[in-house]
């Protein structure tokens, strides 16, 4: 118990820094790699600390409220998966908290976060097989949605699930919003998308969602863990191996491609979700 | 034990009352007297299930039978068959659709040849006609609850729909309101009886009240889908005649419980594929009812009836009942070739309808779709046939009847106010009709968002069809849980936009809100009280059906589920009372420098000003019906076809 709440608790606390380092990594070496020298590693969290002393503007006032359930369920999600628990059930609060992302956006009534907020559903729909079937692989593999089971077993689970481990790092793209799925929010704002679901978010605000953001790929590079970690502690540090270098790769496929249409989006995700870890499905069972 | 008049008062007194709501003429003064009458019997049949369910509850919640040799009652089905049989030949006569008549007359025929000439066992005539046991009992509170607050609903809002929305359309409501008891009265019926030859009776019953119903406007295009969903409904009807015969000759038995105890028994031995044949006719003919593809299309068709009926047949009677009757069946499906066919049929159908659900902006054609999708999984459910699917398809039944017959009155009240059933025309309706549209916000957070009701049960079902290792159904569950998260939070986007548009005027009537609001309160209650209802209900139900328990998900998951609900419903509270008062400088939206001041428009390159209107994404073109529907349907058509042909062939 006393293990459980010290995870939740560093989670809580330092996902953000990890996060906002992670991110500040980012930035740091896409510039390099168009070129550029780019920001220091903190700049994130200068951003954040300024975009809080900002004037409060809006445009509706619910937005506020709506980001801060955002930022709450995501903290939930995350809480509850260095807690152990139900990975399925951190799946489902991880949707209900993107749902909320989607009231911010779309309550505004602007047309450039309406859009947005309508190809972020695409997105929802787009990854949501890919996560429940990671889910489900996990679960046809260790009998358990438990993230404490998950993580006890002999061997590294991606040994027998190498299709959903792809599928899951194949969705990470979009939901870590990089090019070629940064459909529903551009990173620059001189586009035809504006800055989509975030465009009529300012100063707190936006704040909020970049913790958020934070906070969400923390989460996600939790899940990619729990592919590689097992009873043995030195995968831990394979694990971190392991996301550091998912985290290049995204990097890497972010510089490299342009915007993809959403439509085509939906489609490519489905027929990989499909190939990948629908095939690796369809093994595990007959193996079963 | 009063068990025995009750039975008889909830399948009669439906009836006695339609008869009196036919003699009650449509004018002012009498519409006062109908609407007194239909409170009155709509309590009483209400206080009737509550009677049921505490004299059943005396007894010790054990399953109980009633009324062995009842011959005189067997002719008086048979009285009522024939006039069914009229009824429906008269009408198809009248309307130029004869054929349709073959498809009454025939079962009708058989059936009375059966009674009359056919073999006559003891077991035939000693078998009780009426069997109670749990599942029982949920439908009765299932129809006699929600049945019955659609039925108080409809009162305000055919006032509404003859005045405001419809005033072109006869006001027939003297019909109206006799076929609406009538339903109620063959639902129990239905539900209640355990030979199949009531249950026959009861089904055409239920076939040609939807029928009438659906006619109701007699508009050309409310006559032409009235006809399709009578002869798919009749066509089924056909199907458990066949079964009947078959079942009849091959045991001298009629006894819908004893079908599923001697396919059990039966495992292994020759007789297995020859009893087969009855359960999968039986279950084809609960396809045509659960409105499964290629028979959705009546469902759809049904949307021009005033909402009541729509209700009705979506959440609490027509398609139920046919569920019920795979749910019985499903210990017999469970792990053989009509299992299968079922659980395929079921699973299609749930991810097509989902797809097809994404493009339709009409908000009733949104909810038949939904309708279908939730039953197609409920099907598949039944089709694999172990108490752990089971457990999932008796928790949507409960959820989806009640936020579905939430939904069809909500949008039913919005109709009649705001002068649109559009879901781009319910922009911003939060702020123009406010308990119409929080009412809808829980009833479709209640079907789909995490944590709430629907979601559980789609998270069982996946848990059990992955312990099954049914990958088909594995995919389809994943796949439509994205689609149809997809359209409900669209519409609930739709909901909650800043609009400019003043509100509207709520002319919903006060009975229609009690029945909304009594509706909303129950879907809230459900969700915060299901892993009590679990323990306390539907564990005793899966023990009598399958002789074992079942539980899908851990106690500790379901209670853990509930302390999320308190958190779902307490978090955007706090945030919102924390950020209440907080002082904001506010701006205009973004649009590229050309908002026109007001917020609601643009300047356009020709210096004009236009109004903004946003729009969902519909994606027609890819998932339309007209694109979707045909090619599901002939599919799972030829699947059927095979597979039956499969399943018959295989027994000779």
């Amino acid at each position: 118990m006393g293990t459980k709440i010290i995870l939740v608790l560093c989670y809580i606390l330092l996902a953000p820094f990890l996060g906002g380092i992670l991110e500040g990594f980012d930035r740091k070496i896409s510039a390099r790699m168009q070129g550029r020298v780019g920001p220091p590693i903190r700049q994130p969290f200068f951003d954040v600390i300024k975009l809080f002393k900002k004037q409060y503007i809006v445009v509706v006032h619910s937005v506020h409220f709506l980001l801060l359930s955002y930022l709450a369920f995501m903290i939930l999600t995350g809480a509850m998966f260095f807690a152990g628990a139900d990975l399925m059930l951190c799946f489902f609060i991880l949707s209900t908290a993107a749902t909320f992302l989607y009231f911010a956006a779309v309550i505004t009534n602007s047309p450039y976060s309406t859009i947005g907020s309508q190809r972020e559903l695409v997105q929802m729909m787009a990854y949501e097989p890919a996560v429940l079937l990671t889910a489900v692989g996990f679960y046809i593999s260790t009998g358990s949605f438990n993230v404490r089971t998950i993580i006890q077993q002999d061997y590294s689970l991606i040994m027998k699930m190498p299709g959903f481990f792809i599928a899951f790092v194949f969705i990470m793209t979009i939901k870590m919003r990089k090019s070629p799925f940064d459909t529903a929010a551009s990173h620059h704002p001189h586009q035809e998308l504006v800055k989509g679901i975030t465009t009529d978010m300012g100063s707190k605000n936006l704040a909020l969602f970049s913790i958020t953001e934070w906070y969400e790929n923390v989460f996600l590079m939790g899940v990619v863990a729990l592919f590689i970690v097992n009873k043995n502690p030195w995968s831990y540090l394979a694990a971190v191996l392991v996301i550091l270098a998912i985290y290049f790769l995204e990097i890497l496929i972010d510089n490299t491609s342009a915007r993809m249409k959403y439509e085509l989006m939906l489609k490519m995700t489905w027929i990989v979700t499909l190939l990948t870890a629908g095939v690796n499905l369809l093994i595990l069972m007959l193996i079963a | 034990m009063f068990g025995e008049s009750i039975v008889p008062f909830l399948i009669i007194f439906p009836l006695v009352v339609a008869l009196l709501m036919l003699v009650i003429p449509v004018n002012e003064k009498a519409n006062k007297v109908r609407r007194t009458i239909a409170y009155t019997s709509c309590s009483l049949i209400m206080a009737g299930v509550c009677a049921l369910v505490f004299d059943w509850g005396m007894g010790g919640f054990k399953p109980i039978s009633l009324f062995p040799n009842t011959l005189v009652c067997d002719h008086l089905t048979l009285y009522a068959e024939v006039a069914l049989a009229v009824v429906v030949t008269y009408l198809s006569f009248k309307y130029r659709r004869a054929w349709v008549s073959l498809l009454s007359i025939v079962p009708t025929v058989a059936i009375g040849w059966l009674d009359l000439f056919g073999p006559k066992t003891r077991i035939m005539d000693e078998t009780p006609r009426i069997y109670i046991d749990h599942l029982t009992i949920l439908m009765c509170i299932i129809i006699g609850i929600i049945g019955s607050l659609i039925i108080i609903y409809a009162v305000g809002y055919m006032h509404g729909y003859h005045h405001y929305s419809h005033a072109h359309v006869k006001d027939r409501r003297n019909y109206f309101f006799m076929v609406l008891f009538l339903f109620i009265g063959a639902m129990f019926g239905f539900v209640l009886s355990d030979s199949l030859t009531w249950i026959q009776l009861f089904w055409e019953t239920t076939s040609v009240c939807s029928f009438l119903l659906i006619g109701y406007t007699r508009e050309e295009i409310a006559i032409k889908n009235s006809f399709r969903a009578l002869w798919m409904n009749l066509l089924g009807g056909c199907a458990l005649t066949i079964a009947i015969i078959m079942y009849v000759f091959s045991t001298g038995d009629v006894s819908l419980q004893h079908l599923v105890q001697y396919v059990l028994a039966g495992k292994g031995t020759e007789a297995y594929a020859m009893l087969l044949i009855p359960v999968t006719l039986i279950a084809f003919a609960a396809l045509t009812k659960s409105a499964q593809l290629p028979f959705s299309t009546w469902l759809l068709g049904a949307m021009v009836a005033p909402t009541p009926s729509s209700a009705l047949l979506h959440s609490a009677t027509m398609v139920k009942a046919g569920i019920y009757i795979l749910f019985r069946l499903a210990p017999a499906m469970s792990g053989n070739l009509t299992g299968v066919m079922i659980s395929i049929v079921g699973g299609s159908t749930f991810l097509a309808t989902s797809f097809m659900a994404i493009a339709q902006s009409d908000g009733k054609k949104v909810l038949a779709m939904s309708t279908l999708s939730n039953l197609g999984l409920m099907v598949a459910c039944a089709g694999v046939g172990t108490p752990e699917t089971l457990w999932a398809g008796v928790f949507l039944m409960i959820f989806h009847a009640v936020s579905k017959s939430l939904l069809f009155q909500d949008i039913g009240a919005t109709e009649n106010s705001l002068g649109s059933r559009d879901v781009e025309a319910m922009h911003g309706l939060l702020y123009r009709l406010p308990l119409l549209a929080i009412c809808m916000f829980i009833g479709i957070t209640g079907m789909y968002l995490a944590p709430f009701g629907m979601l559980i049960s789609k998270w069982s079902a996946l848990c059990a069809a992955v312990d099954e290792g049914n990958i088909l159904l594995v995919l389809m569950i994943c796949f439509g849980s994205a689609t149809t998260s997809f359209y409900w939070t669209k519409w609930l986007g739709k909901i909650i936009a800043k609009t400019n548009e003043g509100p509207v005027k709520d002319i919903t009537k006060p009975n229609e809100k009690i029945s909304i609001v009594i509706h909303s309160i129950m879907m809230v209650a459900l969700c915060c009280l299901f892993p009590a209802l679990t323990q306390v209900y539907v564990t005793p139900l899966l023990m009598e059906l399958f002789g074992e328990p079942a539980q899908v998900l851990p106690t500790g998951v379901l209670y853990l589920l509930v302390f999320l609900i308190v958190f779902v419903f307490a978090l955007p509270a706090i945030a919102f009372a924390f950020s209440k008062n907080m002082r904001a400088n506010q701006k205009l939206a973004y649009m590229s420098g050309i908002n026109t001041g007001k917020d609601e428009g643009f300047v356009s390159s020709f210096g004009e000003e236009k109004k903004l209107v946003l729009a969902n994404y519909y994606f027609k073109d890819r998932f339309g019906q007209r694109k979707l529907m045909l090619p599901c349907q002939i599919t799972i058509f030829v699947l059927i076809v095979v597979m039956m042909c499969m399943i018959i062939g295989g027994a000779f």
